[in-house]
């Protein structure tokens, strides 16, 4: 047995969270937060030139080929400092889907773009409120043009290449691709100002068709689910040391407030859910890496157990803080707005539930 | 990543699933067992039988000395072993705490001449041990327990009550930590012993527990007289003799505990809700997908544990996760398996009873398992203190002589 990752992917981490912790500050953090920028451009070109967006990418499509544990372990760490980059969007979400679906052309044209960060990728799947699920998929391409609106897409106001979900002619739902040419775009307040979302408008934008039907879309979603389930690890990770690190400071009536039991069992809760989180994240990677059979009910209970955990850190961390940790300037409220974000950015806990228990049984009736 | 085995633990898992194929019958399919507690007379004699059966083919004690009968494994070996014998129908229930707990406190503490003694007929089962910690007022706060010993001579008298004793009515020897001085504060005036549970003046008492088992015990002891000799640890050291019984690593998987997962799935397949399956309801499904989220984090953290093992490390505190997980999802589990039942979620009699009534049975001894072995409460401060690094609860009796703290409302 050896489920944990390799030295060099823990020397990989630290070395990514070395440089994190250095070049994405809060300071960092706040500029796209507060407005002044819709992303990180600086830091997403850092980390394009180290190779981290294209670690899963093969080499012969311009990757670092270090594997879905490498991606996995980078994921964890983008979490960690909620990074303002389209991280997300690019390597786990329009990258896999070309890799999934795309021919060979596609995946040579496109690949070592997203790869080095010189085009960013995103996702188009929301059409408003509603889970994935083809039911409530309206856009439709047809003789390669598409009509639709997709809302809100993450990163949809800064990407170069856009893979949607939409029906083809006979109204079946897959993947096409668009360079948004022709889409008009419009930037969305949300709750998670750290991260640029879109709403994009097709009038008769034209496409191509990346192949695969629903079940493509699915099974982008449920790799996805694992790669959020790392960032969402690494996010609750770090609501945990600011609520422990604030607990031993803060003193009230004489005493650390982290001396209290209300406190303490407070924070064993939430590291409770933390390591559940990441042991089955960690299940989830090795499914990943094996491509293995069981991966889509991997990927829908590290997403349950990843994404109740940052919701818990997040919010008890503010709590933990008290008064200042309903401030604008502690940054806890990047953690708990980072936290929602991920929880719905594909397909909301409820939703996830349901298909756990759908593949469950599923299981259960072979 | 990798699940597989090395070359040498495969090699030890054929030998051991070889063994119990030959010995015993494979737990797929099988009813399960119920372990309320209480072993009986039979229970007793099937549980001697198979630990002879063990220790003879060189499965007991795999990680203890070759000189004991061990075998010097690492403790991957030992988990490996329990996995496997988890599998299978065996007898439990009678050997946990003694081979667990108890004789590896004597291999850190006693002298050659009792482990010669002692070792070799615990592990074949011959004699059961017990461990008399726990008190009326010791225990969250062990230490603060009031079982007096005075010296008498070359002998110890001891005077006081034990309580929550598994298995005392079946003990032939017990390891015990009492006070020996009062006057100091209360870690510093504990000392350890092991006695026989039938030097005269010990009586045993079973405790009804509340789910109708009698497993546990009270221990009475009057005017015990036990040799200097059977002192573990220096006088005054008893507490940190008791940290090495307690830090002993149970790494046993232990018995299933039933119902999971799977069998709260299968109880929702049959019942029914609004004239559909019950499994067809929104608010049971993600009951269900939230249980089996935690039962595989701890399935992947076992493994995670498993793989430090494996690379030689120790495990520490953060082992506390488990029960503290485990105990209360089985009640919730349970409790809510009966009200997928509706009112036949009361009825208990075998013929009548959905799935054996294993989610009643497990009702009603749950609530034990949230207190036995370190409350919830006791784990998540482990968790806080030695996980996390929190500061240690700021305590009225620090400091203060045993015999002047507060012990009740006056």
């Amino acid at each position: 047995m050896n489920f944990d990752f390799s030295d060099d992917l823990k020397q990989l981490r630290d070395q990514a969270r070395r440089f994190l912790s250095d070049q994405c500050t809060s300071a960092v953090v706040r500029r796209s937060a507060d407005g002044q920028e819709l992303f990180a451009a600086e830091l997403w070109r850092e980390i394009g030139a180290m190779g981290w967006i294209g670690a899963a990418i093969p080499e012969t499509f311009g990757g670092a080929g270090l594997g879905y544990e490498g991606l996995c372990v980078l994921a964890e760490e983008i979490g960690r400092v909620v990074a303002p980059v389209p991280f997300g969007s690019s390597a786990y979400l329009a990258a896999e889907a070309i890799l999934t679906a795309g021919s060979d052309a596609q995946r040579r044209e496109w690949l070592p773009k997203l790869a080095d960060g010189s085009a960013i990728g995103c996702f188009a799947l929301s059409e408003g409120s509603g889970n994935p699920e083809p039911g409530a998929i309206h856009a439709r391409a047809v003789g390669g043009y598409l009509k639709g609106s997709k809302w809100p897409v993450a990163d949809g106001g800064i990407a170069g290449i856009c893979v949607v979900v939409a029906r083809d002619e006979s109204g079946q739902p897959g993947l096409f691709l668009s360079d948004l040419a022709g889409a008009r775009r419009r930037n969305l307040k949300t709750v998670d100002p750290a991260r640029n979302h879109a709403r994009l408008d097709f009038d008769a934008a034209p496409v191509e068709k990346l192949g695969g039907g629903w079940g493509s879309v699915q099974r982008v979603l449920d790799r996805a689910a694992i790669l959020f389930a790392f960032e969402q690890v690494g996010g609750a990770d770090a609501c945990l040391t600011m609520a422990r690190d604030y607990a031993l400071d803060r003193y009230a009536f004489g005493r650390p407030i982290g001396s209290f039991q209300a406190i303490k069992h407070k924070l064993a809760d939430m590291y409770v859910a933390l390591e559940l989180a990441r042991s089955n994240a960690y299940y989830g990677a090795w499914a990943l890496g094996a491509d293995a059979t069981d991966l889509p009910l991997a990927a829908a209970t590290a997403r349950v157990s990843a994404t109740e955990a940052f919701e818990l850190a997040s919010k008890e961390n503010i709590q933990t803080h008290g008064g200042i940790g309903f401030t604008w300037e502690v940054d806890c409220h990047l953690f708990y707005r980072r936290s929602k974000q991920l929880a719905l950015g594909i397909g909301s806990a409820p939703f996830w539930k349901h298909r756990l228990v759908d593949l469950l049984e599923t299981r259960n009736a072979a | 990543m990798d699940f597989n085995d090395t070359p040498e633990e495969a090699a030890f898992r054929a030998e051991a699933r070889a063994f119990l194929t030959a010995n015993a019958k494979p737990r797929a399919g099988a009813r399960p067992v119920l372990r309320q507690g209480g072993l009986d007379a039979d229970a007793v004699v099937r549980c001697k039988k198979w630990q002879a059966k063990k220790a003879d083919a060189g499965f007991a004690g795999l990680t203890w000395p070759k000189r004991f009968g061990g075998r010097e494994a690492s403790p991957i070996v030992q988990v490996i072993w329990n996995q496997e014998e988890n599998e299978f129908v065996v007898p439990r229930g009678l050997y946990e705490i003694g081979l667990g707990m108890c004789i590896p406190t004597m291999m850190a503490y006693a002298t050659d001449v009792y482990l010669d003694r002692y070792v070799r007929p615990a592990l074949r089962g011959e004699e059961v041990w017990c461990q008399l910690f726990s008190e009326p007022a010791g225990g969250s706060d062990l230490a603060a327990l009031r079982t007096r010993a005075e010296r008498d001579g070359g002998d110890w008298v001891i005077n006081g009550q034990k309580i929550w004793t598994s298995g005392a009515h079946l003990g032939d020897f017990g390891i015990i930590v009492v006070r020996t001085d009062p006057n100091v504060p209360k870690h510093e005036g504990l000392t350890f012993f092991f006695l026989d549970m039938k030097s005269p003046g010990i009586e045993v008492r079973p405790i009804h527990q509340m789910s109708g088992a009698r497993h546990f015990n009270e221990v009475f002891l009057t005017d015990v007289r036990v040799p200097d000799s059977q002192r573990l640890g220096a006088v005054g050291q008893g507490w940190r003799v008791s940290l090495t019984t307690l830090m002993t690593e149970r790494l046993a998987v232990g018995d299933v505990q039933r119902p999971e997962v799977d069998d709260l799935v299968e109880l929702s397949r049959r019942l029914r809700i609004d004239g559909k399956p019950a499994i067809q309801n929104a608010a049971v499904r993600e009951r269900i997908a939230e249980w089996h989220a935690r039962s595989q984090g701890l399935k992947f953290t076992r493994f995670r544990t498993m793989t430090a093992l494996s690379k030689g490390e120790t495990p520490g505190p953060e082992n506390s996760i488990h029960k503290l997980v485990n105990a209360s999802k089985l009640q919730d589990i349970a409790s809510y398996g009966l009200d997928l039942m509706g009112a036949a979620g009361l009825v208990m009699d075998d013929d009548l009873a959905e799935a054996y009534a294993m989610f009643q049975s497990a009702l009603l001894s749950s609530p034990g398992m949230r207190i036995a072995g370190g409350s919830d409460e006791i784990l998540r401060n482990i968790i806080a203190e030695r996980v996390l690094g929190l500061p240690p609860d700021i305590r009225a009796d620090k400091g203060i002589p045993f015999n002047q703290v507060p012990t009740g409302r006056r």
